[in-house]
């Protein structure tokens, strides 16, 4: 494999390999990216509904790479062609047999609670250096499910105004949410919303996803 | 015992952003802190051109009978000065943390507008609680 033992210096980030593990990027560099990105936005839009829209868009484009970028690291199977040179198989075979392992090392999640865990853990912890606070099934609707978190690492630094009511920054998240669902085959509506909390003067921020019906059907026809 | 009386910041072309009072006498409405963050601003700006020495960046410790003033100037021209005690400590630190508490939650806000009233709630909470804080470790020495 090529750079193995040598640390090699990058001049372009595009030439990193991405296999490169987790990297880290300075906080308040991400704060001040995103907060234009909000202001950027608010120039554009009339109001807020349009404003929260556009930053779940913003979040929909991350949410899909990251699930591609997630799905590439977790490889689990490591092929080695010396393996296949002492048996003599006709080239198209070779092939198949080469793709038919790879897909086996890294199973795509099918099922509603494993997509879940993956977001709740994985997404989170790649994106935010933390598992998010917890995970729950609504209890009016079969079809919610919400993430919770004590405060989203992209409100951090954001203090909403009065006049701006119950608009949420979180919506980005969704957004990453929503595109990491979609990109799976589990298409949902996801929002961020306040929560208030009793004794707490900031309030918790809770993603609620709504799954679509065509989910739900499969999910129940898989037992 | 309240060492802090009150804390203003003023932008760089002398407006005044914020000001706290922390229960002093003499409390200001929004008029005369105006004024007198102007007339800070003045005179912080004068004394750079009247000191006999080179390269001076203006007032740092103003010391009165009944009370101290401390002043920090940030590298954009945005300055932080509270109103304290004779003879309170660590004044300066105090500043340098407000500084950063600025930096942290007013300037990463997008909602803030660059040199106008500073309206963060997140800045206000953590604000206090340096204050909190600092009072505590006044108390304790």
């Amino acid at each position: 494999m090529i750079g193995v033992g040598k640390i090699k210096q990058y001049t372009n980030v595009l030439e990193k390999p991405i296999n490169k593990g987790k990297q880290e990027v300075s906080l308040s560099a991400f704060a001040f990216l995103f907060s234009e990105l909000v202001q950027y936005n608010q120039t554009h839009v009339d109001n807020i509904a349009e404003l929260e829209r556009r930053l779940e868009d913003a979040g929909y484009a991350v949410g899909a790479r990251v699930l591609e970028l997630l799905c590439h690291r977790e490889k689990l199977c490591h092929i080695s062609w010396a393996g296949f040179e002492s048996l003599s198989f006709p080239s198209h075979v070779w092939i198949r047999l080469f793709v038919e392992t790879a897909i086996e090392g890294n199973r795509r999640e099918t099922r509603l609670l494993g997509i879940l865990s993956f977001v709740h853990s994985t997404v989170w912890k790649v994106l935010f250096g933390k598992v998010a606070d917890s995970l729950e099934k609504g209890t009016e609707h079969e079809d919610e499910y919400m993430i919770s978190e004590k405060e989203l690492l992209v409100n951090r630094f954001i203090s909403i105004p009065k006049d701006m009511g119950t608009f949420n920054c979180g919506a980005f998240v969704a957004g990453i949410v929503r595109g990491v669902l979609d990109s799976a085959g589990f298409p949902a509506v996801v929002t961020a919303h306040f929560v208030p909390v009793e004794g707490q003067q900031r309030p918790r921020t809770t993603i609620l996803i709504k799954f679509a019906e065509e989910v739900l059907q499969r999910e129940a026809r898989l037992g | 015992m309240a060492a802090i009386y009150s804390l203003f910041i003023i932008n760089k072309s002398g407006g005044l952003i914020f000001y706290k009072d922390y229960g002093s006498a003499g409390r200001m409405d929004t008029n005369d802190s105006l004024r007198v963050a102007s007339l800070w601003h003045s005179m912080h700006a004068i004394s750079q051109q009247l000191s006999p020495t080179f390269g001076c960046s203006g007032i740092e410790l103003l010391e009165a009978d009944t009370f101290d003033l401390h002043c920090f100037q940030s590298l954009t021209g945005t300055k932080f000065f509270v109103v304290c005690e004779p003879g309170t400590q660590h004044m300066e630190s105090l500043l340098k943390v407000i500084y950063e508490l600025y930096t942290d939650y007013v300037l990463k806000n997008p909602f803030y507008e660059m040199e106008m009233p500073i309206r963060c709630e997140l800045f206000d909470c953590n604000l206090s609680q340096a204050i909190q804080k600092d009072r505590v470790a006044l108390l304790g020495r």
